[in-house]
């Protein structure tokens, strides 16, 4: 052991020589420190991602030795001696290795935050195992997790490195233009599958500060006093700030600014944010957390949006507990009512869920030269970051810039505000630059969530299915604040009713504050949580009536001409029949395989598995594309051509897996005629790249994508006309291909027409605002939104008799996108929607008890493994949207909608019990299933 | 990181209560709150000699250091412990099987621990070392001395070091089976696990057998009545079924929260007894169907 002076502060060391991608190496560490921390921080080696501490998702994952071990709890001096491999040491010569050749190829990489430890896990299994089976290969990756791609093309691209045949079988599409409808891989992947993509907990500045919160520990209390003294005397201090160092706007929030930047009267839920400190290290920061003294005076808790709503509960915040309530009426309730011949009524429940996005939330705050603030951050809106940022701060946005790192995962997470005012406040503070990283235990008790909500139903219909009225309520868990509550609550109740065609319909939601944790935007955006009870009604419906569950949607699903429960008429690009009978011909090929299923019934079992039955499940949906509802919906995207032909793309939006990054590169290639790999992606800087707006409710292909296209083509029309001097043609005739400017047989490369712009004195670079068609306020009866995207998707699964679990073993999905930009990508958004929607339906669930949450550790929330993927068939429906680019409509959210009914409709088919509460629970199913058989047998 | 086991107890020793043994880890390092944190954490994995699986005198013998991975992949205790492999190979992914150590498991005390429950039914024995007067002192306990409760163990991990775990190599027509089942939401932690070895005679009959489950009590189970019952009876439907009965009436587990009901862990104990025996009596030569 030795003595090291860091910062002023003496550490003890100790030494560790291993080798590292085959290079000795020797260095000094601390005894305590972990393997992970030696590698990213020491060494550099940020291509080892932390996403748990705790040994739970293993993405941190590097060979010791040959073998994975989670880095990130691993002592760093038991590597003492040994041989370690990371993700940077794979490639060879500038030579992908075929693991990481093939997840590229297989479109693997997504946020690409997990890749590095999928692709190392999977190293050390194909050196192990060079010809894995499928099951080999979720045995070996069951501990590795990936919040994007539903594992699907993970097993086909391991498949792939290891010889096999990597089955590519993307569903068919229609015929490519140019480049656009190609399944390109993704430009962004190569970077993250070599570990050289920089999230922003990779980035470090000299003399940098680690910063933490002081979280309120309790859900609801006035705070009689904060006391910093002591915190600010530990050595190793260099800041600690209240809320009375907040110098601007007190709250931030991106609609209702009702959320304190630090707590200043009362906390209002466990992870309000009391106190920041900055300190030399983490572990000073963490420290000194614990010297803060804070007299709180506990206020009653309400966790419960119903109960909130009561005259007596306590209230959350001054003017009350009700955020919002939404109305939705079309027709005449009663009188539909009286024109049904059978009436379904239900109560049903999902839980709150939370995005697991494998990368915590991280920002870096530095001062620049000039005084300006520079913060770097995963977000999915850095122009509102900058603005509330700017408004805490109280200085001009002008004084903000905003810098968007990679982001590993957002779902929706990354919206409001974590730390970016934070490391402004803190740099300011201190003059030198700030990291605030969240452990997954913070980040957990911290972000907004996805609603909670209690449904109460009532269906009518005629005889045949005819859908006659629906009245439905909704009670939606905001939480401490109103994050999106409101936009997703509206968007929960405007299509509670379903894909269908409702002659009357009365809808009433409300939004209440309560002491949980705030809940916001998520994947679905509130329309994941009303497709569970719409269709398990529907499911009994049919049932009840004795119909087939595919043809009472189809008798009732909008199609073109039908009005919707906001009032609004479907004109265009409604392929949701299309979808329902693509899955229904899959499925009933399916059947016709089972024997002495017969193809009628959608229950059978299996002679190998006595205790277990197997069902089919269907259900609808759709989703909104674009903000909707009076919103001005707008991006901005700004091209420029250089004179080497290549050409950038620039607009803050965010590429959170997405494929975003993907599509603008397409579109840019079409209309300007280019090879795809000629165009640079910017994204999300607030001084270098134009408004894109949130990257939230499947809007980006559409409204950015649409920029992009109008930018593009602009800049075509430009060089056109630059070109026709040069090929002496008219503008009009000229063709843009493959990098060339054709007049007929006569061509000159693209880059030459910039080069001949450039002499001319003309600037190539412009950009475009496109703002989607204007739609209307709900209850105005007029277009709502620009486009849905519809979908259609049947489950398989197993219901083990005799221990309540449950398996989704297979998906039939059709997804009616208008058109496919990428085919590959988009099949990534359909695989991942699904197994995250499995986990919807059976294993997640953020637990939190009068207000204190019990998941407080990635251990206690189970988000669907490599284990859980299912078979997946897919269709794609491609119905146009006449604005959408190329015909595209949104595609994010409508994947991760209706596969939780799918799968709670299976188990009804399979065992006569009814789920009411997500996530299904073995426990209650079995015990359910005994209720019922001891009924029917008495 | 000492490399010898006298080493080791030395150091805990010289730290008089404020160092702590540590095993693979994947245990203490997930849990952020250890108060009061020991000043020097002593990890027992490197020890010469202990990071091995070994036949001696008749036993099976696995060092504080031999991991789960090697366990799993281990000849020997694939042909003698069946059960402990099958337990072994369901905890975590191949990356905490390649660092937890099946000793460090059994210290950490958990009624639910697979390894625990396995080696339990095995009759296994825990190895326990610690210094005395500067001397090393080793002692073989039975693993059913070394629970207290859930989480506290018998042995001081901050004095004393659980070196080895052993069990009796497998008898003639004997075979052994885990079976457990987990919950998809909430803890990490299994729902119940259950573990039964059997020795047929001659004649056919049960001639001795060990049933291990957890968690039903405070600490790893041993199904002491239904262990008696199963005991020279033929191994028949009838006799499983009466066994099944003992079994339910001489365990009694509770309701956790976010993990099972007791009513749930009642429905599943038959189901894990019926897998687990049917293996075991399998294993063991038994021609009746399982």
């Amino acid at each position: 052991m030795t003595q090291a002076t860091m910062n002023g502060l003496t550490t003890r060391t100790a030494q560790l020589a291993f080798t590292v991608n085959g290079r000795p190496v020797t260095v000094d560490v601390r005894p305590s420190a972990f393997l992970a921390d030696v590698l990213r921080e020491q060494l550099g080696l940020t291509g080892v991602k932390i996403g748990c501490n705790e040994a739970e998702c293993g993405i941190c994952t590097v060979l010791v030795d040959g073998m994975p071990v989670n880095s990130c709890i691993y002592p760093a001096l038991k590597a003492n001696g040994a041989r370690v491999e990371t993700i940077e040491g794979l490639a060879c010569d500038g030579q992908l290795h075929p693991l990481q050749q093939a997840f590229i190829e297989q479109g693997a990489v997504q946020c690409g935050f997990c890749t590095p430890g999928l692709i190392m896990t999977a190293k050390a299994l194909l050196d192990a195992n060079p010809h894995p089976s499928d099951d080999d290969i979720k045995h070996a990756l069951k501990d590795t997790y990936c919040r994007c791609t539903g594992y699907v093309s993970v097993i086909a691209a391991i498949k792939q490195a290891a010889g096999q045949n990597g089955h590519l079988t993307l569903p068919e599409t229609r015929p490519a233009l140019n480049v656009v409808g190609k399944p390109l891989p993704r430009p962004d992947a190569i970077a993250k599958v070599t570990g050289a993509a920089k999230y922003t907990d990779d980035y470090t500045f000299p003399d940098m500060l680690h910063a933490c919160t002081l979280r309120a520990g309790i859900p609801h209390a006035r705070i009689v006093r904060i006391e910093t003294s002591k915190a600010k005397a530990l050595p190793g201090v260099v800041a600690v700030l209240t809320h009375e160092d907040v110098p601007g706007a007190k709250n931030h929030g991106l609609v209702y600014q009702d959320w304190p930047v630090l707590c200043y009267d009362k906390v209002r839920y466990v992870g309000d944010a009391v106190a920041i400190v900055a300190a030399e290290t983490r572990e000073i920061a963490e420290q000194a957390l614990r010297l803060i003294e804070v007299e709180y005076e506990p206020l009653p808790v309400v966790d419960d949006p119903v109960t909130a709503l009561s005259p007596d509960a306590p209230k959350v915040h001054a003017q009350g507990n009700l955020l919002k309530h939404i109305h939705v009426e079309k027709g005449d309730i009663e009188h539909g009512f009286a024109e049904a011949d059978v009436i379904v009524e239900g109560e049903y429940e999902t839980a709150t869920t939370e995005h697991a996005f494998l990368e915590p939330e991280c920002a870096i705050g530095r001062l620049t030269d000039d005084g300006r603030i520079e913060v770097y951050v995963g977000s999915q809106i850095p122009y509102a970051d900058r603005k509330q940022i700017a408004a805490a701060l109280g200085v001009p946005e002008s004084q903000v810039r905003v810098i968007g790192t990679l982001i590993g995962g957002g779902f929706g997470g990354k919206e409001d505000i974590a730390g970016q005012i934070h490391v402004a406040l803190l740099a300011r503070a201190t003059g030198r630059p700030v990291k605030m990283l969240y452990r997954r235990s913070e980040s957990l008790i911290f972000h907004p969530k996805r609603h909670a909500v209690k449904f109460k139903l009532k269906v009518g219909a005629k005889r045949d299915g005819t859908f006659t009225a629906m009245r439905i309520e909704l009670w939606g868990d905001t939480g401490a604040y109103a994050s999106l509550g409101d936009k997703v609550m509206t968007r929960a109740a405007t299509h509670a009713s379903g894909p269908y065609e409702v002659p009357h319909v009365k809808i009433d939601c409300y939004a209440a504050y309560t002491n949980n944790v705030p809940a916001g935007a998520f994947r679905g955006f509130g329309v994941t949580q009303s497709c569970f009870a719409i269709e398990s009604a529907i499911d009994e419906l049919a049932h009840k009536l004795n119909l087939n569950p595919i043809e009472i949607r189809r008798k009732n699903a909008l199609r073109v001409g039908s009005t919707t429960n906001t009032g609004a008429l479907i004109r265009e690009s409604c392929g949701l029949l299309e979808c329902i009978e693509k899955v229904e011909g899959a499925l009933k090929h399916d059947l016709s395989q089972v024997e002495g299923c017969g193809g009628a019934p959608w229950v059978f079992r299996r002679p190998d598995k006595p205790d277990c039955v197997y069902a089919w499940g269907f259900a609808a949906a759709y989703k909104n594309t674009g903000l909707g509802g009076g919103a001005n919906d707008c991006s901005t995207v700004e091209v420029e051509a250089f004179g080497d032909g290549s050409v950038e793309v620039r607009t803050s939006a965010a590429e959170i897996g997405q494929g975003l990054v993907a599509v603008l590169a397409s579109i840019a290639a079409e209309e300007l005629g280019l090879p795809y790999t000629q165009v640079h992606v910017l994204l999300s800087d607030t001084d270098l790249t134009p408004d894109g707006g949130p990257t939230t409710a499947s809007r980006q292909t559409y409204v950015t994508g649409n920029a992009a296209r109008l930018a593009s083509i602009k800049l075509r029309q430009q060089l056109a006309a630059v070109a026709a001097e040069m090929l002496d043609a008219p503008a009009e005739s000229l063709t843009f291909r493959e990098g060339q400017v054709r007049a007929g047989d006569r061509a000159i490369s693209f880059a030459e027409v910039v080069q001949q712009a450039h002499a001319e004195g003309q600037s190539t670079r412009l950009s475009h605002l496109y703002e989607a068609p204007k739609t209307q306020p709900l209850g105005t009866g007029g277009d709502m939104h620009v486009a849905f995207s519809y979908a259609a998707q049947a489950a398989l699964v197993e219901v083990n008799e005799r221990t309540g679990e449950v398996a989704c073993l297979k998906v039939i999905s059709a997804t009616d996108v208008g058109r496919a930009i990428n085919p590959l990508a988009l099949q990534g958004q359909i695989d991942g929607g699904i197994v995250m929607c499995i986990g919807n339906a059976l294993t997640e669930e953020f637990i939190q008890e009068k207000g204190i949450p019990y998941t407080n550790r990635l251990a206690r929330y189970k988000m669907p493994s490599i284990r859980h993927t299912p078979e997946i068939v897919s269709f794609i429906v491609e119905d146009p949207a006449a604005d959408g680019p190329y015909g595209a409509k949104g595609v994010g959210e409508i994947s991760s909608i209706p596969t939780t009914p799918a799968i709670t409709n299976a188990i009804y088919t399979a065992t006569g019990v009814r789920v009411r509460r997500l996530p299904v629970d073995q426990d209650w199913l079995l015990q359910a299933m005994k209720r019922r058989h001891q009924t029917h047998t008495s | 990181m000492p490399e010898t086991l006298e080493e080791a107890v030395r150091l805990l020793a010289a730290y008089d209560g404020r160092a702590r043994a540590v095993g693979g880890g994947t245990d203490y390092f997930v849990d952020e709150a250890h108060q009061p944190a020991p000043e020097v954490l002593v990890d027992v994995t490197r020890i010469a000699g202990l990071r091995r699986i070994w036949e001696q005198d008749g036993y099976i013998v696995i060092g504080c250091g031999a991991s789960h991975a090697q366990i799993v992949a281990s000849p020997v205790v694939q042909a003698h412990g069946t059960a402990l492999v099958e337990a072994c190979g369901q905890i975590g992914g191949p990356q905490v099987r390649n660092v937890a150590t099946l000793a460090g498991n059994i210290a950490h005390a958990l009624p639910a621990a697979d390894g625990s429950i396995a080696l339990l039914a095995l009759d296994g024995e825990a190895l326990v070392a610690w210094a005395e007067a500067g001397a090393l002192i080793q002692a073989w306990r039975p693993l059913t001395q070394l629970f207290r409760g859930p989480g506290q163990s018998a042995i001081d991990s901050t004095r004393q070091v659980l070196a080895a775990v052993r069990f009796r190599a497998r008898a003639a027509m004997e075979g052994s089976a885990f079976a457990r089942v987990m919950r998809p939401q909430g803890v990490a932690l299994p729902i119940m696990g259950l573990a039964v070895r059997v020795r047929l005679g001659d004649d056919g009959v049960i001639a001795d057998a060990r049933i291990a489950l957890g968690p039903v009590a405070p600490t790893p189970f041993r199904a002491r009545r239904t262990e008696d019952f199963l005991r020279s009876r033929q191994p028949d439907a009838l006799t499983l079924r009466e066994a099944t009965n003992t079994l339910l009436s001489e365990t009694h587990p509770r309701t956790s929260p976010h993990r099972a009901t007791a009513e749930y862990r009642r429905e599943v104990i038959p189901v894990l007894f019926e897998e687990a025996i049917g293996k075991a009596l399998q294993r063991a030569g038994a021609k009746v169907a399982a």
